[in-house]
């Protein structure tokens, strides 16, 4: 028995340890290499993992992923010139979701910022591209904007319907936050940040701890009955369910935030108007007209999961596409995937042919999230 | 008699056939198992060969066969209930028989003993 796609995100590097890698280890959870680090992909199953957080709550270790701190005069003039998103707009603790554009209009990255009280901007950036976006952000911000990497902070998620329940139990006052909103706290005389954020489509939070602190804290959350350590196989599937793109499969400098049917990320009015960060005309127009490919969900017919890599055929057989995401979605039973599609098969409905290793697999494009999302949002 | 490979599959041989699964130690390794392909009757193979394929929720992976022979069946049980390789990969979770062409082909695998060690330095 041999993995048919072993190779395929393997790099001969030196791998990096994690403040939590000896505390994965005695929990049992199996090491990979992933973003330059060693990291769990699971502990008891990714299966029982996906369905617990579904169900309760789970901790997923994400300190690979890069905080960084913005802070200088003209921050909020700055910082537009390079992403689509309203900063000036932002208010205090307030998070957004926005892309690190090329010039070109094509994803760097995708990211979340927060306001901090003193106005400064806190941002986590995806750990596979870390080093290039700070090199990215240092090149293109002005000399008065100080970039800051926490390269000493640990990150958790704990994601799950019953994660409320758990953290307030630790950390009183985090029942208040709601969805995209977060604020200073502190457990045990340890300050921490924490977000009403995830990346499941479960209500959650992200907390960011110094690292000297992590294990205890991992392990006082995973001391709580709603709470298990979850690998980062589950975390993909259940992101996956949830409609939220992964950085470097399903978002990249080829695609861009039309393309990517994250249209919401270019919400703003203002910023539209203004039309000053990278590949705006173009991103502009393809919202106006439409991309000419688009980012889709797809529901497999069969067991089988179609997997990143797959084409997507036309009428005629001919390859219009290629699959970024995919796998047996545990919520639902079956196979789903993400792709991108010619506009005119962009439909919900449109049935679409696959091929994986020579075989052709019958797809349906599909609503997305396939998994309602349960975020708790506060009063508009 | 049951036989291993260094691929972490076994072989049952009874007379001249032989029945082919994956080990206890390679359905953990996978994890959860969401699908299984299995030869069809009539199937020619070789020793090596591509015969299956064992999809986990993270990635596909190839089953070889460890001997040469004709598929004389493939396991129907698994395309409904593919978890049986997990709940039960020595026995009900098999994969496919086949009729041997070659039994000398068995002296190169491992017995029993010889895979446990195999194993253990793994």
């Amino acid at each position: 028995v041999t993995d048919i796609d072993l190779a395929n995100d393997y790099v001969e590097v030196e791998l990096g340890t994690l403040p939590l890698d000896a505390w994965h280890r005695a929990k049992g959870g199996r090491m990979v290499p992933f973003a330059g680090y060693h990291m769990p992909v699971q502990y008891e199953g990714i299966m029982a993992e996906h369905l617990w957080t579904r169900e309760s709550a789970g901790l997923f270790d994400v300190s690979h992923m890069g905080q960084l701190t913005l802070s200088g005069d003209g921050l909020d003039d700055a910082l537009e010139k390079l992403i689509p998103a309203d900063v000036k707009g932002l208010k205090p603790n307030a998070q957004k979701y926005s892309l690190l554009l090329a010039d070109n209009g094509g994803i760097l990255d995708d990211l979340m910022f927060t306001r901090l009280p003193n106005g400064d901007l806190y941002m986590v950036v995806n750990g596979a591209v870390k080093y290039d976006d700070i090199g990215h952000l240092r090149d293109e911000l002005p000399d008065e904007i100080t970039l800051n990497h926490m390269d000493e902070q640990a990150l958790f998620a704990l994601q799950g319907p019953k994660a409320v329940d758990a953290l307030s139990r630790l950390v009183r006052g985090v029942e208040n936050l709601v969805f995209m909103i977060g604020d200073a706290f502190e457990w045990n005389g340890v300050p921490l940040r924490i977000s009403r954020t995830g990346y499941t489509g479960e209500d959650g939070f992200e907390i960011s701890v110094p690292g000297e602190h992590a294990e205890a804290l991992a392990d006082a959350l995973c001391a709580q009955p709603e709470v298990k350590p979850i690998g980062l196989g589950a975390r993909d599937s259940l992101r996956l369910e949830a409609d939220l793109p992964l950085y470097g499969h399903d978002l990249d400098p080829e695609t861009t935030p039309i393309m990517a049917a994250l249209n919401f990320a270019v919400a703003s009015k203002r910023r539209r108007e203004e039309a000053n960060f990278p590949g705006a005309e173009r991103i502009l127009m393809e919202r106006e007209q439409g991309p000419v490919a688009r980012r889709v969900g797809l529901l497999i017919e069969g067991r089988q999961p179609v997997r990143e890599g797959a084409a997507v055929l036309d009428a005629d057989g001919s390859e219009v596409g290629k699959v970024t995401s995919g796998g047996f979605a545990p919520t639902i039973g079956a196979p789903i995937a993400m792709a991108y599609v010619p506009a005119t098969m962009a439909e919900i409905g449109t049935k679409v042919q696959l091929n994986q290793r020579g075989k052709v697999h019958e797809a349906t494009v599909a609503a997305m999230p396939f998994v309602p999302h349960r975020y708790v949002r506060g009063a508009k | 008699m049951r036989y291993f490979t260094e691929d972490r599959e076994w072989v049952d041989v009874d007379g001249d056939v032989g029945t082919v699964g994956i080990t206890d130690y390679a359905q953990g390794q996978l994890g959860d198992i969401v699908f299984v392909e299995v030869p069809e009757e009539g199937k020619e193979v070789a020793k090596g060969d591509e015969a299956a394929v064992v999809e986990s929720v993270k990635a596909a992976s190839d089953v070889y066969s460890p001997v040469s022979g004709t598929v004389i069946e493939g396991n129907a049980e698994l395309a409904d209930n593919p978890a049986l390789v997990n709940e039960d990969a020595d026995g009900e979770g098999w994969f496919f028989k086949l009729t041997l062409s070659d039994p000398d082909e068995l002296k190169d695998l491992m017995d029993e003993a010889k895979y446990e060690a195999f194993v253990a330095k793994l």
